[in-house]
């Protein structure tokens, strides 16, 4: 199996290094939802509480368009097809695209944080609230691509797609905003950094277990075509 | 048949009887308390409904038996139906109680709208794929991912938002008094039971429409079936 997912994970890679798709739209959409965000709240920098709301939702959105992205290669050229006559097991396709929708989020948050840093963040960020907030979204993109590993397989077997890849991915993704906005709200306070609260730490940990495992069973059913 | 929609509407009118005569006046809400014996068994009906779908799913997977995906469907369509009275009867009760129609630190009902929005894409999903037996295996898998989710969601929410309000329900094993407490019981068996009525009755409903389905298709061939068209209803291979 880890031959399947390294050689499935390795494909979807290369494809996006040589003509990037996914990541430069994401990471454009994140920046300019930034300038959006400036001009909605008609504030120039923000702190604490709404701070992390504005990164969550920016990172949240951002991700939406990569997870309608994720198959559609698959299922526009022939992809899937081909995985399924492949001798391999199926879970190897989760595993692998779940990996890769993780590695176009890390990606998507070299760029988003920077940029959000000197665009909108009033108290700036150190190095110790900088590794906090890495631990913080590691965990998150563990939710988010497992979560959106799932809709994504589910909805692009559907006609209407696009549509709904945020109407189902939203409300599923709810928790992973509450870790999200609760944990990096300490980060961002005006009076300096404060240590990341540890329970939602955890239930961040609960959710991407529970949905892995979830994900990981359910998966099979999704490519037997 | 007979017997248990008759047994339904007795419990229920016992159930409301109970509440409006029997039980107690509230000290601190007055008469707007009544609304909790229509309420909180709306809603745990609801949720339960939506779990029930949840296991309905996993059988179907397990079995590709396609009739655990109508039960799993119409669980979930009823769960959705009684979730709107849930989350109208939660919004006047909130009105009446606290002065606003929405209040977002009552976790209970926020995490319900977000189950309540999921659950919403469910018809949507449904319609959206074409094959038959393809909806039915991805609605089944949305809605085990979606029973799993709605627990963890509770959590979350509980989690974020401080209680500051008194919680009827939480201390109902200790808190109610007895007789407000049996008031509620019977009123929730009473919710209890109209679900398992409508359930039986949506089930027939669907089953008699595939028996007409088979036996036209019986008398004049394939010809005689119009074409079924895209549908959110789960269906049966016509035998």
């Amino acid at each position: 199996m880890r031959h399947a997912v390294v050689a499935v994970l390795r494909k979807d890679l290369q494809l996006e290094l040589r003509a990037p798709q996914a990541v430069p739209a994401m990471a454009l959409f994140a920046v300019t939802t930034l300038v959006v965000f400036h001009f909605a709240l008609q504030r120039n920098s923000v702190d604490g509480e709404l701070a992390a709301g504005v990164l969550a939702v920016t990172l949240l959105f951002a991700a939406m368009l990569g997870i309608g992205r994720l198959f559609v290669a698959e299922r526009e050229e022939g992809g899937l097809d081909g995985f399924l006559l492949a001798p391999v097991d199926r879970t190897a396709l989760f595993v692998a695209k779940g990996l890769a929708l993780g590695c176009y989020l890390v990606a998507l948050e070299l760029v988003l944080v920077p940029a959000f840093v000197v665009l909108l963040l009033g108290p700036g960020l150190n190095a110790a609230g900088l590794a906090r907030l890495a631990a913080l979204l590691l965990l998150v993109d563990a939710g988010i691509a497992v979560v959106g590993t799932l809709v994504s397989a589910i909805a692009v077997q559907t006609r209407a797609r696009d549509l709904l890849v945020p109407l189902l991915g939203l409300p599923l993704l709810i928790p992973v905003v509450i870790g999200l906005a609760r944990g990096a709200e300490p980060l961002f306070l005006q009076a300096g950094a404060e240590a990341l609260p540890g329970r939602w730490l955890l239930m961040l940990a609960l959710y991407d277990l529970i949905f892995g495992l979830l994900a990981y069973a359910l998966f099979d059913f999704l490519v037997e075509d | 048949m007979r017997a248990l929609p008759a047994l339904t509407a007795i419990t229920l009118t016992t159930g409301f009887g109970l509440a409006f005569f029997y039980a107690p006046m509230d000290a601190d809400q007055g008469f707007m308390q009544k609304i909790f014996y229509v309420h909180v068994p709306l809603g745990i009906v609801a949720l339960c409904g939506f779990i029930l779908g949840g296991i309905m799913g996993i059988q179907h997977l397990r079995t590709g038996d396609r009739r655990y995906d109508l039960r799993s469907y119409v669980a979930i369509h009823l769960s959705l139906v009684l979730g709107v009275g849930v989350l109208v009867t939660g919004s006047i009760w909130a009105k009446a109680s606290w002065g606003s129609w929405w209040v977002w630190d009552e976790p209970t009902l926020v995490s319900f709208l977000i189950v309540f929005l999921l659950y919403a894409c469910y018809q949507p999903l449904r319609f959206s794929i074409e094959d038959p037996e393809k909806q039915a295996r991805y609605a089944s898998v949305f809605a085990v991912t979606a029973g799993a989710f709605v627990p963890l969601n509770f959590i979350a929410v509980r989690l974020a938002e401080a209680v500051i309000h008194p919680r009827v329900f939480a201390t109902a094993d200790g808190g109610l008094p007895p007789k407000m407490r049996l008031a509620f019981l019977v009123c929730f068996a009473g919710m209890a039971l109209l679900y398992v009525t409508l359930w039986r009755y949506e089930m027939a409903a669907k089953q008699a429409s595939w028996a007409l389905r088979s036996l036209r298709r019986r008398l004049g061939g394939d010809d005689a079936l119009a074409p079924r068209g895209r549908s959110a209803a789960p269906s049966l291979p016509v035998p």
